[in-house]
């Protein structure tokens, strides 16, 4: 770049853009995406698992620190994931974009002028007979585009190629349009709910919810669903699930007549771009709290996380209602068993033989110190355990301040609600990819000239030495020579 | 019959598919190492000798491939669903798909050279197969009923084995360009097809398949999006089909749009193959993420 010196604002903004725009550069931003990609595969990711990463970042001191100071946990929306993506984009389409208006020139164009030497090409050949009219007919026999001189004709075929390689390309920029048509107006959000109760569509039903940078809960669909039932069926050999329904009653819009819907792992419920998906599952045991006096000061379902494949399940049951604050540390097993290595283990997903495992906190909750927390932890800082106690079913533990009962326990469906209107394109770009793929790959590009000077001769060429020239003109040649 | 007799019977199938690749071993390398000639000081190979030998290996090679794929399809029965439940059945399928791809390629092309590697390869991953990965036939978690179970994987599996013939070729080409570049090739080298050969072969067979990789991850993406409710979540094998994807891209551009040709050529094909040996076996074994079906 000695000779270019940049000149100024525009010049160097031009120089940019044509750096940007070259082939290379589209390459190199692409293989630099796949490296990118790399660590989010080999570090745990918030999006994915955020309990692995604060493990992570736990165990692993200033490494963890620096490594999330560069987004090393959230590399898929980190600044430099999104800047080499944004920079890949713009490259293709300046790449992408002028080729195609060539092409689209080329299409109307003839092919161009037969070259001055034809034995420097392949297959040249000099033919003891024919002459031009002929070859003309058999080329435009085989659709060869063609380009007849005084003396001479240039014939080309397999514009193809170049039409699948664009359009292979034009659909990659349409599927990272609509990847970035999902992320900025979308919407993704969880919610747990016990089997006979109701989600409502508004953003307060959600335990967890991201909207989209241009997205906001006006317009969000508009439904309600009660879970009527959910049946989860399991290996009796391998403990493995085998089948998991849902049976809901929804209601779209919200207040309209309720229809039984089922859905299941494979199959969504669709509502317009809104898809309402099954995606986990667990238990919610069901206790009665009461005062010293017996008065009832809690009851309910306390939706409870699994701890492994057999649902073993923890979580905590608050009472900030008595006087001093009673809190729960709960451990709930489907099926229990025990041994002297694990102690009280689950040994079936399905209810069979359930316990409630409880130590019982007095003291301080923490609800009111303003800092959030989690519904399933019981922070026992200011308490004090007074109890600790395994119920069977129907079973009640006394614990001086009062008493609590296990009175039975609730499934409970995690639901993956996902607003994504950039899928449909998304899914156009990769059918468009393939087709384009297929187009550039099979299609062979070749030119075959023909040459009638002192004699005739006859040669061609084939982009990227794409076999078949040879025969080709072999029999171009039996035809002049009248042998086919 | 019961799933348990289907389950013996496909056990069965695939012991004898292994007997019957370990005489194709065999015979394959009585083919190379009883060709050796003596005459005087140097070493002369005359492979007309042991031409019956290598017609031997490609018979066996054949009728174990029925073995295989009768073992394979016995597995499905015995589980009522397509056999690629776990890595097990993963790896017998992709077993059937490489050899598959070699013996195809055979019509088409003189191939007979690869045998040896081809037929020790298969060994090992079957080896492995029975005796590490091996568990009972059982029926599939409710995320893999699907039609796309059998659309994705048999895509993934059939791209995996072609690919993989293809970085059989790409070796071959490293290791005779080495010879060459010392000198003439020795005797047994030169039973082998020349170096734009092989070149081109294995540019052939990933230009053929590319396609069908780029297929495979787009059906994956349609199956995840109905399964876990996303079509892209950068799930490890996500990732890792994506790079092994933009590796195969690379190489399809490095020989179309800017000419390599030979070693470099080679070694990218090398490259991009191990990117999806890599996301076979670290990601299906120490990964995590949803695509956690190996039943290790």
């Amino acid at each position: 770049m000695s000779t270019e010196t940049p000149l100024g604002g525009v010049a160097l903004l031009r120089w940019t853009w044509r750096q940007l725009t070259s082939m290379r550069t589209a390459l190199l931003l692409l293989m630099l995406l796949g490296v990118a990609s790399i660590p989010g595969s080999l570090f745990p990711q918030r999006t994915q698992n955020p309990m692995k990463v604060r493990d992570y970042l736990a165990t692993h001191g200033a490494l963890g620190t620096w490594l999330d100071r560069f987004r090393f946990f959230d590399v898929y929306s980190s600044p430099w994931f999104s800047a080499i993506y944004l920079l890949l984009f713009i490259s293709l389409i300046g790449c992408v974009l002028p080729r195609t208006l060539e092409h689209l020139r080329a299409i109307g164009k003839e092919p161009p002028l037969t070259p001055r030497n034809l034995d420097r090409m392949d297959g040249f050949a000099t033919l003891s007979q024919g002459d031009l009219d002929k070859a003309e007919a058999w080329l435009r026999k085989k659709s060869f585009r063609i380009r007849r001189d005084e003396n001479s004709i240039s014939a080309e075929k397999g514009y193809a190629r170049e039409t699948g390689n664009l359009l292979f390309h034009l659909s990659l920029i349409l599927i990272l349009v609509a990847v970035g048509v999902g992320a900025l107006f979308g919407s993704k959000g969880e919610a747990i709910v016990n089997v006979g109760d109701r989600f409502i569509n508004t953003p307060t039903s959600y335990d967890s919810l991201a909207f989209g940078k241009f997205q906001s809960d006006q317009s969000m669909q508009s439904f309600s669903l009660r879970v009527t039932d959910f049946s989860a069926k399991y290996d009796p050999a391998t403990n493995a699930p085998q089948d998991y329904t849902l049976t809901v009653a929804a209601a779209n819009p919200i207040g309209s007549s309720e229809k039984k819907v089922i859905i299941k792992v494979n199959s969504p419920l669709t509502y317009a771009n809104t898809k309402i998906y099954l995606q986990a599952n667990g238990y919610s045991p069901v206790v009665t709290v009461r005062d010293k006096s017996g008065a009832i000061t809690f009851h309910g379902p306390v939706t409870f996380l699994p701890q492994d494949g057999n649902l073993t399940s923890i979580g905590a049951i608050k009472v900030p209602d008595m006087n001093p604050q009673i809190g729960f540390v709960g451990s709930f097993i489907p099926t229990y068993d025990r041994n002297s290595k694990r102690g009280a283990f689950s040994a079936f997903p399905e209810v069979l033989d359930p316990r409630l495992l409880l130590s019982v906190w007095k003291g301080n909750l923490g609800l009111d110190t303003g800092i959030p927390q989690s519904v399933y932890r019981l922070d026992t800082s200011k308490m004090q355990r007074i109890a600790l106690k395994q119920l069977t079913l129907g079973q009640t533990l006394e614990f001086g301040e009062g008493s609590i009962t296990f009175d039975g326990w609730r499934s409970w469906v995690n639901l993956q609600i996902v607003d994504d209107p950039g899928k449909l394109y998304a899914l156009f770009g990769a059918i468009f990819a393939i087709l384009g793929l297929l187009l550039s790959l099979f299609t062979r590009q070749r030119r075959i000239w023909v040459k009638a000077s002192n004699q005739v001769e006859i040669a061609g060429l084939a982009k990227n030495a794409a076999p078949g020239l040879l025969e080709e003109l072999a029999q171009l040649k039996k035809w002049m020579e009248d042998e086919l | 019959m019961s799933s348990r007799q289907f389950a013996y019977l496909s056990n069965y199938s695939i012991y004898s598919a292994m007997f019957l690749y370990t005489i194709a071993f065999f015979s394959h390398a009585v083919e190379v190492a009883f060709s050796v000639k003596n005459s005087g000081d140097s070493t002369q190979f005359d492979f007309a000798k042991t031409d019956k030998a290598g017609r031997i290996g490609t018979a066996m090679m054949i009728l174990g491939q029925v073995f295989l794929t009768a073992g394979v399809i016995l597995r499905g029965l015995s589980a009522h669903r397509a056999p690629w439940g776990n890595m097990y059945e993963f790896s017998i399928t992709g077993a059937m798909a490489f050899a598959g791809a070699y013996l195809f390629a055979l019509t088409k092309y003189k191939l007979r050279w690869l045998g040896l590697p081809v037929s020790t390869s298969v060994l090992l991953t079957l080896g492995t197969a029975v005796a590490v990965l091996y568990r009972p036939s059982a029926p599939l978690v409710p995320a893999l009923k699907s039609t796309w179970l059998i659309i994705h994987v048999s895509a993934a599996i059939v791209s995996g084995g072609v690919f993989l013939l293809a970085n059989t070729i790409a070796a071959t080409y490293l290791i005779l360009d080495r010879i060459e570049s010392r000198g003439e090739r020795n005797e047994w080298a030169k039973k082998l097809p020349s170096l734009e050969y092989l070149d081109q072969l294995s540019y052939r067979l990933v230009a053929f398949v590319f396609p069908l990789w780029t297929f495979a991850v787009i059906a994956g993406a349609i199956w995840a999006e109905s399964a876990w409710g996303r079509y892209w979540g950068w799930d490890p094998k996500e990732t890792w089909a994506f790079i092994t994807w933009i590796a195969y891209a690379a190489y399809l551009h490095a020989r179309v749009t800017i000419g390599w040709r030979g070693r470099r050529a080679a070694w990218l094909c090398l490259f991009a193959g191990s990117t999806f040996l890599f996301n076979y076996v670290y990601v299906n074994i120490y990964g995590s993420g949803r695509h956690t079906y190996s039943g290790l």
